[in-house]
């Protein structure tokens, strides 16, 4: 079996504050493939994106990685020094963040920006990485690159903008490139033309996308593989249609269950009762207990490891079939 | 943006006649200036003597429209103490306080800024802690007062500097510098400090709190992101971010600086503008100081311009809307 590009082996992010050290991140693992797209979804506050960042090693104190490892292609890069750490940010992994409007610098210009990081990262010269600005422009669909890459951030929408970013992370030909809600402060009729645009690139260039999002719509659509995120953990991974077709941990079906279908007859979606729970406050065992409405005695004491089910991984007792037996009975 | 000029022009018109209004009537409610030039014992055919040759006795309006026209040539009346034209006097004294106000900015500007820069992105070391404690002592220590402990220590104490004066001056011109020659240099050392010292703590103070702001920003985390280098981050990125606000408090204080010169140079008896305005002062001559109050509001007023205009060229966002005015 080929070496993934990102292999993340149960990884821990912990924040000091005054009082306590919260876990953000608890145990999280998760491979991408080559040309791989992987979903992560949950709520906010599941630990999305400070996996992202993790990744990348933007995790700024008072947060840190506490525990785990991180490998790209077979590389294991957390904990390696800043100077390294940054040869690889923007060179082999690329990353897009939620808010085009705010993530370029206003005082230069696009086409400045993106010489400035083929520069540091390649080694071209002033005239070719020029060039290279012009096709990465025309790569991601900005009309008549020639003349936009001399133009300023403001002179853009916010979907230019936001493919002007996506221009950037790719400007290395990374392996891998973590979209962080590249489309939340989009306009739909946007959203889709990126989606479609982050898909292709990661096509034709068989990069590992992690396509962070709180989006079903955008998972399904854009997904092989989706990790369904609860209190810094993952509930359930697997195979993007087996997931939302027939979802198996208890927190997944209530997020399927909430998605809203056009075709569908009028009934009430489906609401998960309760909210995460606090960083501050996780319960012991399962940290979905006490809004799963499958809970049974095992659930508040043992935290549920991911175990292969099918084409699933899946954090649940009530798929651990060995050795509890006895405890499904009294689900159903 | 030459409509833009025009029209901020054409506004620092309107409020240099505000200004030259205000000055035209410190001839008519500060005292009368008769009074000043002859003695007590004066008969009062001879002081209206007097007040006919200065032109004191004609309407108001024809004085105001008078003084106007003239001040508008640059010719402000006749000094009632020295009996020498103010714009004379004026032209001999402000190259020195121009070095003075020039040199105290940019030693604000170059320590402020590096001061600030510093102990924005160290923000634990000593040093900053230090530097914090200096910026406290300049902002809240009055100018005199750091005028004259520095003469304390460096003249009177270690015999290193000057107390007083300009030193040797060389006239290139109409212009005499002290920036050439080695006693001037050392003459403008200290009041340069005194002067410059407010303007450094508060330049440091901005920039500094500018840069923890901007640091925060999405495209500092975006630029990270993209692996560019530290030194690229902070120096490129971040402080030219920063610039933008630096820049107007800056020219702005150049402005204050020329004008509160004043204490510096009376403290350090620096022949510039703002010791002839003191000494205007206290002989109650009207035309030096009315003089100097349109000579300060020119400044001011020509400074708000370029900084206007300075904008535009750090921040590109308002090059447009000036360009398309809404």
């Amino acid at each position: 079996m080929t070496v993934p590009v990102l292999s993340v082996r149960n990884l821990e992010v912990e924040f000091l504050t005054r009082r306590s050290t919260l876990r953000a991140i608890n145990g999280v693992s998760f491979d991408i493939a080559k040309g791989e797209v992987l979903g992560v979804v949950g709520e906010s506050g599941a630990g999305k994106s400070v996996t992202g960042l993790a990744v990348i090693g933007l995790i700024d104190p008072p947060g840190r990685i506490s525990g785990g490892e991180i490998y790209l292609s077979g590389t294991r890069i957390d904990h390696l020094p800043l100077e390294e750490i940054r040869r690889i940010r923007g060179k082999r992994i690329g990353m897009i963040f939620q808010d085009p409007l705010t993530s370029l610098n206003p005082l230069y210009r696009i086409g400045d920006q993106i010489v400035e990081t083929i520069r540091t990262h390649l080694n071209l010269s002033e005239t070719a990485a020029r060039k290279r600005a012009i096709d990465l422009l025309a790569e991601v669909g900005i009309p008549a690159p020639d003349k936009r890459i001399d133009a300023y951030p403001h002179e853009f929408s916010g979907g230019m903008r936001q493919r002007v970013v996506i221009a950037l992370a790719i400007c290395a030909e990374p392996e891998l490139i973590i979209a962080d809600e590249p489309t939340t402060a989009l306009d739909v009729s946007v959203q889709a033309q990126i989606i479609s645009l982050i898909k292709r690139l990661g096509r034709d260039h068989g990069t590992a996308v992690m396509l962070v999002t709180h989006d079903m719509g955008v998972i399904a659509e854009t997904s092989d593989r989706v990790a369904v995120m609860y209190s810094g953990r993952i509930a359930e991974i697997g195979p993007v249609q087996d997931v939302v077709q027939n979802p198996l941990h208890p927190y997944a079906k209530g997020l399927m269950g909430a998605i809203p279908t056009l075709a569908g007859e009028d009934k009430r979606l489906v609401q998960i009762p309760g909210s995460m729970p606090r960083l501050s406050a996780i319960p012991p065992g399962c940290p979905f207990n006490p809004r799963c409405a499958f809970v049974f005695d095992r659930c508040r004491v043992d935290r549920p490891e991911p175990l292969k089910h099918g084409s699933h991984a899946v954090a649940c007792h009530l798929f651990d079939t060995a050795p509890h037996e006895a405890a499904k009975e009294t689900v159903a | 943006m030459l409509a833009f000029t025009l029209r901020r022009a054409i506004q620092a018109i309107g409020v240099m006649i505000a200004v030259g209004v205000i000055a035209f009537s410190m001839f008519r409610f500060a005292g009368d200036p008769v009074n000043q030039i002859v003695s007590l014992d004066t008969p009062a055919a001879e002081r209206e003597a007097v007040r006919k040759s200065l032109g004191l006795d004609d309407p108001v309006p024809v004085q105001f429209a008078r003084y106007f026209a003239n001040a508008a040539q640059f010719k402000f009346g006749v000094s009632y103490q020295f009996r020498q034209p103010v714009s004379n006097l004026l032209m001999e004294r402000m190259p020195a306080t121009l070095e003075l106000a020039a040199c105290a900015t940019v030693l604000a500007m170059v320590f402020g800024i590096l001061m600030g820069v510093y102990s924005a992105l160290r923000r634990d070391t000593i040093l900053t802690k230090f530097f914090q404690a200096v910026s406290l002592i300049g902002i809240s220590l009055p100018t005199f007062l750091i005028g004259i402990l520095l003469i304390y220590l460096f003249s009177v104490t270690l015999g290193w500097l000057p107390s007083f004066g300009r030193g040797e001056v060389v006239r290139i011109g109409w212009w005499t510098t002290g920036l050439l020659t080695l006693s001037g240099l050392k003459a403008l050392i200290m009041p340069s400090i005194t002067l410059g010292l407010f303007q450094m703590t508060l330049i440091m103070r901005l920039v500094r709190a500018e840069m923890l702001e901007v640091l925060r920003t999405d495209y500092i985390r975006f630029a990270r992101a993209r692996g560019l280098t530290t030194r690229a981050i902070h120096f490129g990125h971040a402080l030219k971010n920063t610039l933008v606000p630096v820049i107007t408090v800056a020219g702005l204080q150049f402005g204050s600086v020329i004008a509160f010169a004043i204490i510096t140079e009376t403290v350090f008896q620096w022949p510039g503008m703002g010791l002839l305005f003191v000494q205007a002062v206290q002989n109650v001559d009207i035309p030096i100081m009315a003089a100097y109050l349109l000579m300060v509001s020119l400044i001011f007023v020509t400074i708000n311009l370029v900084v206007d205009i300075l904008y535009t060229v750090v921040d590109p966002r308002l090059r447009s809307t000036i360009r398309r005015p809404a």
